[in-house]
């Protein structure tokens, strides 16, 4: 297992190498360039663009940039953002930490509600709780998760007003209010349309899921077996049904973290939630090639690490799965 | 269980009856299925109709801005006075031809890829899987986003505000799941009995990958594409949505919404319709996709439970 582990880590490097060079190639090849922008703007003259290209390296040969860039990136330096000048390793530190607080919390309330709903939609398979919740969920997935998005501000910040104070029902933007930083209250408040903006389609997914892993588990013999020696029917379903079911939802779990990720890029944007995702939005804005390719390389090196997660999950949770 | 068995004697016995038919007649009994059909085709015929409609989706007339939806204006108008049922039936042509034309090269990719590598097997099949691979690993939407933020100000955006290249660049990054499903279904072809037999024959492999083992591929194929489609209609209006897809001023229901997230707290309407209609357009493919794979998969039973 442990070599195993290790040879796949050998094997990502390669592959993490390789992404790079192509992104950083798109990003040099597409026309325009990191000062496209300024080019049009009056208040800048042709030597100052020249010497900010000359002070960037802009004019060295593209591989001689990449070279540049891999090399200080081996040294744990992502370089500095066209935009701001600020480290952009410190740029991703200020704001991972939003990010995975969001990620976390939907995805906490995905599994919560998910679980539960999934099992009695297929113990109860065509009841009305069942019909309900498929018609949901298929709703759920097919709904674009940004409208998903304006449509709870204009519901919940737009028309429903506070019981208890002036304001909005839900705030629509933001981490905490501008008086309350740090207020716990207050932030589990600025949580609530975001989380559920960024759950719906995972809620939706994962309880089909189960819901279809649950209804091929339970016809499988062994749960025969369980009946016939007189088990409880809560019990066979619950101990014997639901740990098989889970088995392959939770190895898709683990290869849907980056995906979880991408839906942030809007789920940020529509909340000004100063995370990565809102970080990648306005950098694609400004053209700051650094962060960009940071942001990029990021998300690469998370999905190659949660496809390598879901695999050992997969062996760690089934036992006749062996890597050798 | 015995309704079962009747079934499948049933469509035994009407062996004259072609695949083709079959696979209609089982996805006829799909309700939902019927339903996504009968939205589709009537949002493809507004699509089609829009250019003669009455009013011009670009044109601005400020004396009429925001107004609210009326007999005169279906879906009221947006802040430039543009009638905003125009501008979505207009903007409908752009997204299914985002996800018709996008799924398409999509899936023409996959299945090059996917029947070489099952066909061939050996190096060719570990060199395609590996590709496919690399191309799994791409953070898709974020590279989506970077090339189309680097090509918004170019004249690449301007032709149609930049539709080509938005169809490229998503089949680009989404032939990976075909490609699998192709190259496995061509493995465990390769190694049936009728396929030897063709060989046998002396059969040229151009006839033999055509008429004797695509066809057994077809089913998951088609209805990978209907997942493919409401895919590419998600990714386009997501991208739009975000300014970094198609260009204004050609509408599409994302740039709507990203026009209309500005004064849509006063005006709800201009944001909502829009998003309605890639909700139903998408919702509609996944349903018709849903009766497909039942309709394909000889398991599933029709009928009573």
């Amino acid at each position: 297992m442990t070599t195993y582990i290790i040879r796949r880590f050998f094997q990502a490097i390669p592959l993490l190498l390789f992404i790079s060079i192509v992104i950083f190639a798109l990003l040099q090849i597409t026309p325009g360039g990191p000062l496209a922008r300024l080019e049009n703007d009056p208040t800048i003259s042709a030597q100052d663009l020249q010497l900010m290209r000359e002070r960037l390296g802009l004019d060295d040969p593209i591989p001689v940039q990449y070279a540049r860039w891999i090399s200080a990136v081996a040294r744990g330096d992502l370089g500095k953002s066209y935009a701001t000048n600020q480290p952009v390793l410190e740029m991703i530190k200020e704001r991972l930490p939003n990010t995975l607080k969001l990620m976390s919390t939907a995805f906490a309330v995905t599994i919560i509600i998910a679980i539960p709903i999934g099992i009695i939609s297929a113990v109860r398979q065509y009841s009305i709780f069942d019909h309900v919740v498929t018609t949901i969920a298929f709703a759920g997935q097919s709904i674009p998760i940004f409208w998903f998005g304006l449509v709870l501000i204009l519901v919940f910040y737009v028309t429903l007003d506070n019981p208890w104070s002036d304001g909005p029902l839900f705030p629509s933007g933001g981490i905490y209010s501008l008086d309350k930083q740090g207020d716990f209250l207050d932030g589990l408040w600025h949580l609530v349309l975001p989380v559920t903006m960024l759950s719906l389609a995972w809620v939706s997914w994962y309880t089909r899921f189960l819901r279809s892993s649950m209804l091929d588990v339970l016809h499988k013999d062994f749960i025969r077996t369980a009946r016939a020696k007189g088990l409880r029917e809560r019990l066979v379903q619950l101990k014997h049904g639901f740990p098989n079911a889970a088995i392959p939802m939770i190895t898709l779990i683990a290869l849907d973290l980056p995906a979880l990720f991408s839906g942030a890029i809007f789920t940020e944007t529509i909340f000004s939630w100063p995370g990565m995702g809102r970080l990648f939005f306005q950098s694609a804005l400004r053209r700051d090639y650094p962060v960009l390719m940071a942001i990029v390389m990021f998300t690469a090196v998370l999905i190659v690490l949660s496809n390598l997660l879901a695999d050992l999950l997969y062996a760690l949770l089934d036992p006749r799965i062996r890597y050798d | 269980m015995t309704d079962r068995i009747l079934e499948l004697k049933t469509e035994t016995l009407q062996q004259e009856e072609s695949f083709g038919r079959l696979i209609f007649r089982r996805f006829l009994r799909h309700r939902l299925a019927i339903l996504g059909l009968v939205l589709l085709v009537a949002i493809t015929a507004l699509a089609l109709y829009a250019p003669n409609y009455k009013y011009d989706p670009e044109k601005i007339s400020l004396l009429e801005k925001l107004k609210s939806p009326s007999t005169e204006h279906l879906m009221g108008t947006d802040d430039l006075g543009r009638d905003l049922f125009a501008r979505v039936i207009n903007g409908g042509r752009i997204s299914l031809a985002v996800g018709i034309l996008a799924t398409g090269l999509s899936l023409m990719f996959g299945t090059l890829i996917g029947a070489a590598a099952g066909f061939y097997g050996g190096w060719v099949d570990n060199v395609l899987m590996r590709l496919t691979d690399v191309f799994l690993s791409f953070p898709s939407l974020f590279v989506l986003i970077l090339l189309g933020a680097m090509i918004r100000d170019t004249p690449l955006a301007k032709f149609q505000g930049g539709l080509i290249t938005i169809i490229l660049v998503i089949s680009v990054l989404s032939w990976m799941t075909t490609a699998r499903l192709v190259r496995g279904t061509f493995l465990s072809l390769r190694e049936m009995e009728y396929v030897e037999a063709a060989r046998a024959l002396g059969i040229s492999n151009t006839r033999l990958v055509l008429r004797h083992m695509l066809p057994n591929a077809l089913g998951p194929i088609i209805v990978q594409g209907a997942l493919q489609t409401a895919y590419s209609i998600l990714t386009e209006s997501g991208l739009s949505y975000l300014g970094f897809g198609i260009q204004p001023p050609t509408p599409t229901w994302g740039n709507m919404l990203n026009d209309a997230q500005t004064y849509m707290t006063r005006y709800p309407w201009v944001a909502i319709f829009p998003g309605l209609m890639i909700f139903i357009t998408v919702m509609s493919i996944n349903f018709v996709g849903d009766g497909l794979r039942d309709a394909f998969d000889p398991r599933t039973v029709y009928g009573k439970k």
